[in-house]
């Protein structure tokens, strides 16, 4: 079997991935690859990241078996990959660990993050007050408005949130912010880029410090099922919990299933599909499948889960897409809705309505196969953040 | 030899420096494009920068950004931005034009098709921010083929084996960023540019202009006494953005007039 060793020294996953950035933050990247190549074999980095995500963050996060609504879906068994019970409740804080101790060994004393729906950005708050660092989170200003809670969270862990007022006001104006504040500041302040994408080395970076999801799921399986799951299922919008949880099962035949949010429907163009509707090209700093028009210019996304609004993808899942090692769907706002209601209704789980796609597509998937199947859903964050959300879909006021 | 080429030598056996205005195509209406650009040739602009609008300018200030959003609204894209240049061209075939972009405009149209096009259309040169030489071999090629030159950025954080590397590849001239930042920044430092610039001089065989944070005369005059070319971008669009549109031809050009004039009062040091 031919092992999975991408990507390259370069960045490269296939034609995708790479370093695409104007010139100054050139040389930050390469110290920054230089320093994670260190300390990614380093033995003290890696023992103080794995105490820290099991006395900071509390893992191993369990695989729960969702048998009431695996039974009233009436065919394979889904299983949970509880990634909601972290601190801070997504699978966000893994990663934002691992650069926060990385960016203490380089010496910075800053740290600034892009954030959509405000996981990231409570994630790198959080680490940030936890190791003393100054934090500045740049967050569009249409997500502040949809996403208060968080944002008063952020604050709350002494983290100053700056509203982006340019472009389209999601998360792709918030990374290009994020990026001029680097180039600006680039001697003292750590980008913690939150998902698989940004130049190399991050979606290699960000891809190893989630892989603890798919590494936990292996060893659980074997221990508590006696095999490994017959599909690994989880939402992509830059895709880090999905390549978190889909890497570690590379080298194997398991069926690896991205969902994508399809918005108001794909034939609607108000979507964020980007594997399944996009087309490869360049944005903040890899090559990667884009939604853009006929100029190349990149088109406003929509999706009720602000953490899927994007109009990219990590370059990887683009890899694993096209070498067909992965297949990647779609889950509408409404598909979303009713798999996020039946968790909470069968299983007394409120999940964040990004991991609602990945429960939606299994609830599509689960009727067609036989009850002694397995599906691993990765439940990537809890969905306590998304209540004012989800109440205006139902016409509820609070 | 290439229209860059000819420029500098010309301007060299004058002891005189480049001044290099830079517009976003389109801005603030299409419409005034040409005559924009020709207003700026009469005004002193040996070479011109033409930004492609683009809908994520990670490397630009507010400015910039604003710029390019105005020229969004008109829908101008990359084959606007040519056919803008195939006009200018009609009467004036001498001034070498230089588009300055991201890749993705690029990208969409591909390689080929757009150096085709764009020698077509009288193209001289290339700058694409976020295509390090690292990841350009290809589209390097491809503009070589037409005769187009690949322009390269250098950085005050440009490490000096990486020099060597972009003065490989580098074509027309180097664009020296004069600080950490984005466009249009307000934090030059005019030491700092001598320090770099003397260090350049010696790795890089083509001329060298400096842009970023040149914000008035007595800025352009300094790097002009530093550099082969200065690049002045923001506060020419800023100028656009505070005119009334009957205006902004004559502000223009009074704007550009004084910049020429400052750096053809710098005395020639190289």
């Amino acid at each position: 079997m031919k092992v999975y060793d991408l990507p390259d020294s370069r960045g490269h996953f296939g034609p995708y991935g790479g370093i695409f950035v104007a010139e100054t933050l050139i040389s930050a990247l390469e110290d920054l690859r230089i320093q994670y190549d260190r300390y990614r074999n380093d033995a003290d980095f890696q023992a103080e990241f794995a105490y820290e995500l099991k006395h900071y963050v509390g893992r191993p996060s369990p695989i729960y078996h969702a048998k009431r609504w695996s039974e009233h879906l009436g065919g394979a068994q889904i299983l949970l990959k509880r990634e909601d019970l972290n601190h801070t409740g997504a699978h966000k804080i893994n990663n934002a660990i691992g650069q926060a101790l990385l960016a203490r060994r380089m010496g910075k004393s800053r740290v600034i993050a892009e954030t959509g729906a405000g996981q990231h950005g409570v994630a790198s708050a959080t680490v940030a007050a936890r190791y003393g660092m100054k934090c500045i989170v740049y967050m569009g200003s249409v997500d502040v408005e949809r996403q208060a809670a968080n944002v008063y969270r952020m604050k709350l862990l002494g983290a100053t949130v700056i509203p982006v007022e340019s472009g389209s006001r999601t998360l792709k104006d918030a990374l290009n912010e994020a990026m001029r504040d680097w180039v600006t500041n680039i001697t003292d302040t750590f980008y913690i880029i939150g998902t698989v994408a940004g130049p190399h080395p991050y979606p290699m970076m960000v891809r190893d410090f989630q892989a603890i999801i798919g590494r936990e799921a292996m060893t659980q399986m074997q221990e508590e099922y006696g095999r490994q799951p017959d599909a690994l299922i989880a939402c992509v919008g830059g895709g880090s919990n999905a390549i978190g949880l889909f890497y570690p099962y590379l080298d194997s035949a398991i069926r690896m299933i991205g969902v994508e949010a399809a918005g108001r429907g794909i034939e609607s163009g108000q979507h964020a599909a980007a594997l399944t509707q996009g087309r490869p090209g360049v944005l903040h700093g890899n090559r990667t499948y884009l939604i853009q028009d006929e100029n190349g210019q990149i088109i406003e996304t929509h999706s009720i889960s602000a953490g899927l609004d994007y109009p990219g993808v990590g370059p990887e899942h683009a890899w694993l897409k096209d070498s067909n090692r992965a297949e990647y769907i779609g889950i509408t706002d409404d598909q979303a809705l009713e798999a996020f209601h039946a968790l909470c209704h069968y299983e007394g789980i409120i999940p964040a309505l990004e991991s609602s796609h990945a429960l939606a597509y299994a609830a599509q998937l689960a009727p067609t196969l036989a009850r002694d199947k397995l599906l691993l859903v990765n439940l990537s964050g809890r969905g306590d953040k998304d209540m004012a959300t989800v109440a205006q879909a139902s016409d509820i006021t609070f | 030899m290439s229209r860059i080429t000819t420029v500098f030598d010309k301007l060299r056996q004058q002891n005189r420096k480049a001044l290099i205005p830079f517009i976003t195509a389109g801005d603030p209406e299409p419409a005034l494009m040409v005559p924009l650009m020709h207003e700026l040739v009469k005004a002193g602009a040996d070479i011109l920068e033409l930004g492609v609008p683009f809908s994520d300018p990670m490397a630009d200030g507010p400015t910039i950004q604003r710029s390019s959003e105005r020229a969004l609204k008109y829908g101008v894209g990359l084959k606007d931005v040519l056919s803008m240049v195939e006009e200018f061209r009609k009467d004036d075939t001498g001034t070498p034009v230089v588009l300055m972009g991201y890749a993705n405009p690029v990208e969409a149209m591909g390689y080929e098709t757009f150096a085709a096009r764009a020698k077509a259309s009288g193209i001289d040169g290339v700058l694409t921010v976020d295509y390090p030489p690292e990841e350009s071999e290809e589209w390097v090629e491809h503009l070589n083929r037409q005769q187009i030159d690949a322009i390269f950025l250098l950085s005050p954080t440009t490490p000096q084996a990486r020099v060597e590397q972009v003065a490989k590849m580098a074509q027309g001239y180097v664009y020296y960023v004069s600080l950490k930042g984005v466009t249009g920044a307000a934090n030059l430092d005019l030491r700092d540019v001598a320090d770099k610039l003397i260090r350049l001089r010696s790795r890089i065989p083509i001329p060298i202009g400096v842009g970023f944070g040149i914000r008035d005369s007595m800025a352009a005059k300094a790097v002009a006494e530093l550099a082969d070319a200065v690049v002045v971008g923001s506060r020419i669009i800023e100028e656009i953005e505070n005119s009334a549109k009957e205006n902004i031809l004559t502000n223009v050009y009074r704007l550009v007039r004084s910049l020429r004039s400052a750096i053809d009062e710098a005395g020639s040091k190289h």
